[in-house]
């Protein structure tokens, strides 16, 4: 019973890396850029959540402050593509990894300045309140983020298998140059994805706060750790993101409790390195065979 | 502008392409002996900083910009360098030998992770450095015979035939012995790019699958660069233990591997000189942002408030501005600014432009 206690808890932290790597995913499904500010976004839905849901902020009801923050870090990702992200469009990859590391510095510096450097955590509805299944307690909140995540993920998949949209994003991914031939506005797909990947982290972001609590610098290692999760996964793919993030999170805490004591944080990113040994390309790999 | 006249073969792979490019660097090095003896000694401390993050710049440069293999974790091999050197002297090792040995093994960690890692490209690769660089904070605290735990290690002083070199009792003479290393491995990092093992990791970088196709032993040469880029680095955390005094596991958090890759990208990627450049704007703009702030406080009305963070969001700024307008950093700002002066009044506004590469995928799906 104790096992399958740290493997439910496990499993909830697993779905908000999962859900955080769904954002890397996004984008790079959609441009095959990475975005390393990912988990700074998170931490930004986060404050967010909590600007419009805490009582000492706007005391909105829970639902309306995750759409508001939700709707406000959109707007955000879409305008960060416009304005920022578009001035190197068509340069290497690389570039825009070493931008979004910036802008990930950038987001810390004025979070911290907004919101201040302690740790805040966010006022929800569920908080403190448990199901229990015969022996088996599970807090609310671990039930809500399990529910929310296969939720988002099963919509987010067929967001990219049916709609005309979602097809449009994978092609300009696939060919720039041939989707903009086709009748694809590429540069506007590319800023509506950033503004999904917004949206999704928004939602990562409240529910991690409401789970335990945000200071600015939280988006850093737990970024590197979704992004993890993400790269087990193979990036390519959203299952096999939320595949990651679940295999992530249950590593975590088992791998703190039976590991020598010291070992057990380093335990996610030893996962990812034996993977990445293994298949270079993820467990889910897209890569075939490199084109000259 | 000049014209050089090329007569031989020896002619194009000269380190100094004439006498006036070669009197450039002597003169440059003469001004790197005297400076110590003009500023305090405050400033010569930032000045051998300046020189070990050059060091380890040029470590990354080799890896990153030569041969086009993204890490995001040299800061590990740092740490690998700062702690087998300083364990090595702690048993009675002489700093010379320690030195190279601490180099030597490094090098040779770099070369045991570059084949597994030798297999990723682009993102996976710089991802899974990260990941090394993470690893390498909690192997710090857990190898305790060899790294001291938790409160690390302490750098003894450095004894020349009785001569103490100490980071504050000396400064000149360490900032001197930083040098000397630096000078020569940036000798060494010249001829490197001009033999047909530097040539090989150009070829890598430019075109995997070319270089593969002129005969190019791929895994061999990644492997030799990556051994070359951790020894050079390592020689860097070696002095920068004794520069810092005492090291421990928060001495190379992943926080100074993504720093040393910005360093390297605002220096300007592919260029040895790079390294330098970026090594300055790293070390001296935190003392510019100080400085300043206090003259604005001091001499105007406004008092700007030390908001904690504010010089690692101005130097994230800087290389923002810098991806977006110049991303061949400022070595590439230099170059356009020397190009501009050679041919004054003919210069052409469109030069330097950059070509777009529009993306086709490597995933089949």
């Amino acid at each position: 019973m104790d096992l399958l206690q740290l493997l439910i808890s496990g499993i909830a932290n697993g779905c908000i890396y999962g859900l955080l790597a769904l954002g890397f995913v996004l984008i790079y499904k959609a441009s095959e850029a990475v975005n390393f500010a990912q988990g700074d976004m998170l931490m930004l839905g986060a404050f967010l959540g909590i600007t419009f849901i805490n009582t000492d902020y706007m005391d909105l009801p829970f639902l309306l402050g995750l759409t508001g923050a939700a709707i406000v870090l959109g707007i955000f990702g879409y305008l960060l593509d416009r304005l920022v992200l578009r001035g190197i469009f068509g340069q290497p990859q690389f570039a825009m990894v070493i931008l979004t590391i910036a802008l990930g510095f950038l987001m810390r510096f004025v979070a911290g300045v907004i919101w201040g450097h302690d740790p805040v955590s966010l006022q929800s509805p569920f908080a403190g309140r448990t199901l229990s299944f015969g022996g088996l307690v599970i807090s609310m909140i671990d039930a809500v983020i399990i529910f929310a995540t296969v939720l988002l993920t099963t919509a987010l998949y067929f967001f990219f298998a049916r709609t005309r949209l979602g097809v449009a994003m994978q092609a300009s991914s696939q060919n720039q140059m041939a989707a903009y031939y086709m009748g694809i506005p590429v540069k506007r797909i590319n800023a509506i994805v950033w503004g999904l990947s917004g949206v999704v982290a928004a939602i990562a972001g409240v529910l991690f706060a409401a789970k335990g609590a945000v200071e600015p610098s939280a988006g850093l290692i737990f970024g590197i750790k979704a992004f993890a999760a993400a790269v087990i996964g193979g990036l390519g793919s959203l299952p096999g993101a939320l595949a990651g993030g679940l295999l992530v999170g249950i590593v975590e805490p088992f791998a703190g409790r039976y590991l020598p004591s010291g070992l057990g944080p380093v335990a996610p990113y030893v996962l990812m390195l034996l993977v990445l040994i293994m298949r270079p390309g993820g467990l889910f790999a897209q890569i075939s065979q490199k084109k000259v | 502008m000049r014209v050089i006249f090329k007569s031989s073969y020896d002619d194009d792979i000269n380190l100094f392409e004439d006498r006036r490019h070669l009197i450039k660097y002597a003169i440059l090095l003469v001004i790197a002996l005297v400076i110590p003896w003009i500023v305090n000694s405050y400033y010569v401390g930032e000045l051998t900083s300046v020189v070990i993050w050059a060091l380890a710049g040029l470590g990354l440069m080799l890896i990153a910009g030569h041969t086009g293999q993204v890490s995001l974790g040299h800061a590990a091999f740092m740490a690998i360098g700062a702690f087998s050197h300083l364990a090595l002297m702690m048993r009675g090792w002489h700093f010379v030998p320690a030195l190279i040995a601490s180099g030597l093994l490094t090098g040779l960690a770099g070369a045991l992770i570059a084949r597994p890692l030798g297999r990723m490209s682009g993102i996976y690769l710089a991802i899974a450095t990260l990941a090394l660089s993470i690893i390498i904070e909690d192997i710090a605290i857990v190898a305790e015979p060899i790294t001291g735990g938790v409160a690390g290690l302490f750098a003894p002083a450095i004894d020349f035939f009785g001569y103490q070199i100490d980071r504050y009792g000396t400064p000149v003479a360490f900032y001197y012995l930083c040098l000397s290393v630096l000078v020569l491995v940036t000798l060494a990092y010249a001829n490197l790019l001009r033999s047909a093992t530097g040539r090989s990791f150009l070829a890598i970088r430019d075109s995997e699958v070319s270089a593969r196709a002129l005969g190019v032993n791929v895994a061999r040469a990644k492997t030799i660069a990556f051994a070359l880029s951790c020894a050079i680095t390592g020689l860097a955390g070696a002095l920068y233990a004794h520069l810092a005094q005492a090291v421990n596991y928060e001495s190379f958090l992943v926080l100074i591997s993504i720093t040393l890759l910005l360093q390297v990208v605002i220096g300007g990627l592919g260029s040895v000189h790079g390294a330098f450049f970026g090594a300055f704007v790293v070390v001296l703009l935190p003392q510019t942002i100080s400085i300043t702030r206090e003259f604005i406080n001091s001499s105007t009305p406004f008092s700007l408030a030390a908001y904690p963070g504010m010089d690692t969001a101005l130097f994230a700024l800087i290389i923002l501005l810098m991806i977006i307008y110049e991303p061949r950093g400022l070595y590439g700002l230099w170059i356009r600014l020397r190009t501009w002066l050679e041919l004054f009044p003919l210069y052409r506004k469109g030069m330097f432009r950059r070509t777009r590469t529009y993306l086709k995928t490597e995933r089949m799906r």
